[in-house]
């Protein structure tokens, strides 16, 4: 699902924040990365590492210290085109209420829609298909700040659901959420890939990296090793060493091959253990 | 664990924004005890009712109907202490910048101590020992501004506010979202510490079932403003029935043990610690590799 010209172009950028009025906080160190279109892209890295700060800077809302970020051929830097870049890249925060600003959940959905100038006869049903896709349905008339964390975490990412962007950025968009919660929202963003829109998710949560195509791992502000899912969670030692993990699955497979090293140590995912289970018995059990 | 109960609450409801169009009902009946040092975890889907639920338990929200008793005091009673029952119940929210309002990080976790009339070198002593409990290194930030945190840093901040009040009841929202693998699973070996060692009555709401079953005795469930079931985390997590019927979610290892059960293999649901997952799994291929040599043999 993926093109080769790049949706999202960060060249050497850094950043830094000016913290106490003239001090200034390095975040981000020379990072080069291209995001393309329909690509599923996860960034993982302790807390304090720079995720939430790069996802902002992918759609203009931070702008670059240094290097340069182009989204669709179009620079951040240049602030007439913030509103085209908003609509090809949306961003779900890590805090929901950064997001929610109206005072109905509709509207606060209209809001988004309403700013890339969505016709008005479109409307109600672009709103009404988000709310349902985030499981929100019949909740149009609630006001946004009196609901629970998880419901104001579904709503924003209702609300850039509806905006339909080329690529939504999702900044621990599930981190209130049920297991199986959290399981259905992975299935939204699948089918959404699946339809072709880019996907960068940052999440601490091993068992949601193993969907993406691509893994960044970011450390103090620095991409310190990238690769699909299985090669990121070979590097098991590197990712400990720096407060991250791999997936139960893969523990139980790496416990396993020590004591039968047939067993594949490189498992990442509960079916992938249950294939090599069967691999090694097939013919044999039933007990 | 004693069998005092630190915690009674019976026939528990709440409407908020009650006689209004708005009117809303989060709690319609809920049921709980806890016993003094016991590690109760409270689980259930978005909205069930779970943060409107321990909000009550520091007095934040009174009850309209029902009862909570904490430590002998009937929190409907009007004359309730509510100094000394928020002193006694510390309370960290499920949105910690909610929670937060000192400019910067080491008088953010001294307000608490500091409120307590603690002489200063105490209140000193324990912003240090908060602040590393959740993991936050002192001399680096405590002149850190709050504002300039990221989101976990954010809940270390509102956690090491809470601990240091040393508080005989810890109420915790969703204390390791946001925590990446390393700073959650410190935190949880260091809460079960304060449970298990220290006596330190604890209630937490999680997402994550891993953790349930690391930290808790028992676990409610929540649905609809109501509590379901509740039992020992081994109870509920090696019962399909309940975990499908009331869309529960199962914690990853045990995932892989029910999906090897769909494929004809048989597992012990109750053994879902990782090394015991690990340790049925070699055990089915042993059993396997027996009857191949059997067969060669015969
Ligand atoms: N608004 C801000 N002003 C100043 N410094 C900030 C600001 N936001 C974050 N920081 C600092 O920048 C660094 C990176 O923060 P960022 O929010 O990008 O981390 P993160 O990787 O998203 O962490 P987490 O997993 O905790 O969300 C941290 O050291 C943080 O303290
Ligand atoms: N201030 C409020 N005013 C009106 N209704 C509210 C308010 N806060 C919560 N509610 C509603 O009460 C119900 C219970 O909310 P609560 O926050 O207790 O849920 P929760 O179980 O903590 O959910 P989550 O897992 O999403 O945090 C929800 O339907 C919510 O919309
Ligand atoms: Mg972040
Ligand atoms: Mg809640």
């Amino acid at each position: 699902m993926k093109s080769d010209q790049a949706l999202i172009q960060l060249n050497d950028v850094s950043f830094h924040y000016i913290v106490e009025k003239k001090k200034e906080l390095s975040v981000l160190h020379h990072i080069s990365l291209n995001i393309f279109p329909g690509e599923y892209v996860a960034i993982i890295g302790h807390n304090g590492s720079g995720k939430s700060t790069l996802s902002k800077l992918f759609n203009g809302i931070l702008k670059p210290s240094a290097g340069d970020v182009v989204v669709n051929g179009w620079n951040t830097k240049n602030s007439q085109l913030i509103r085209d870049i908003r609509q090809q890249v949306g961003i779900v925060f890590q805090n929901p209420d950064n997001q929610l600003i109206a005072t109905t959940v509709e509207d606060d959905v209209a809001f988004g829609l309403e700013n890339i100038l969505v016709p008005a006869e479109e409307m109600e049903s672009r709103i009404n298909q988000a709310l349902r896709t985030v499981g929100l349905t019949g909740m149009n008339k609630r006001a946004p700040h009196h609901l629970s964390g998880g419901q104001k975490q579904r709503l924003a990412i209702a609300g850039i659901i509806a905006m339909k962007p080329k690529c939504i950025i999702f900044d621990e968009a599930t981190s209130m959420l049920d297991t199986y919660g959290r399981k259905e929202i992975v299935k939204v963003m699948r089918r959404l890939n699946n339809d072709g829109v880019a996907l960068v998710t940052v999440t601490h949560y091993m068992s949601e990296v193993v969907e993406a195509d691509r893994v960044i791992v970011i450390e103090k502000g620095k991409i310190i090793t990238q690769g699909t899912p299985r090669e990121v969670f070979r590097q098991k030692q590197l990712l400990q060493s720096i407060g991250l993990d791999v997936p139960i699955a893969n523990h139980v497979a790496e416990m396993v091959h020590q004591k039968y090293q047939p067993f594949s140590s490189n498992l990442i995912d509960a079916g992938e253990v249950v294939e090599e289970v069967k691999h090694f018995t097939t013919g044999g059990v039933s007990v | 664990m004693s069998e005092e109960k630190i915690i009674e609450i019976k026939n528990l409801e709440y409407i908020y924004m009650q006689h209004t169009p708005l009117e809303h009902q989060a709690l319609s009946g809920i049921n709980m005890e806890v016993n003094r040092g016991e590690c109760i975890a409270i689980i259930g889907h978005t909205g069930s009712g779970k943060s409107t639920l321990i909000q009550h338990l520091n007095g934040l929200m009174q009850p309209q109907k029902g009862k909570i008793i904490v430590d002998g005091e009937d929190l409907s009673d009007s004359n309730v202490d509510l100094k000394a029952l928020r002193r006694k119940v510390g309370l960290v929210f499920q949105n910690p910048e909610s929670q937060i309002f000192e400019h910067l990080i080491g008088d953010e976790v001294a307000y608490g101590p500091f409120k307590l009339g603690l002489p200063l070198n105490e209140v000193r002593k324990r912003v240090k020992w908060a602040m590393e409990m959740v993991g936050l290194s002192f001399n680096e930030m405590k002149d850190r501004p709050t504002y300039a945190l990221s989101g976990g840093q954010k809940r270390k901040v509102a956690l090491a506010g809470v601990l240091a009040l040393k508080p005989e009841i810890l109420v915790l929202d969703e204390p390791t979202a946001g925590l990446d693998p390393y700073s959650k699973n410190e935190l949880l070996e260091k809460i079960k510490k304060l449970n298990r060692e220290e006596k330190i009555t604890v209630i937490f709401i999680s997402h994550n079932l891993e953790e349930v079953s690391f930290l808790a005795h028992r676990l409610y469930v929540l649905a609809n403003g109501k509590n379901l079931v509740d039992g020992t985390p081994n109870d509920l997590f090696s019962n399909k029935e309940i975990l499908e019927k009331y869309k529960i979610g199962t914690p990853d290892s045990v995932d892989i043990l029910y999906k090897l059960k769909d494929a004809g293999f048989s597992i012990n649901p109750r053994l879902f610690d990782v090394s015991c997952v690990a340790a049925q799994i070699f055990s089915i291929l042993s059993t396997y590799q027996r009857r191949v040599t059997d067969d060669i043999s015969v």
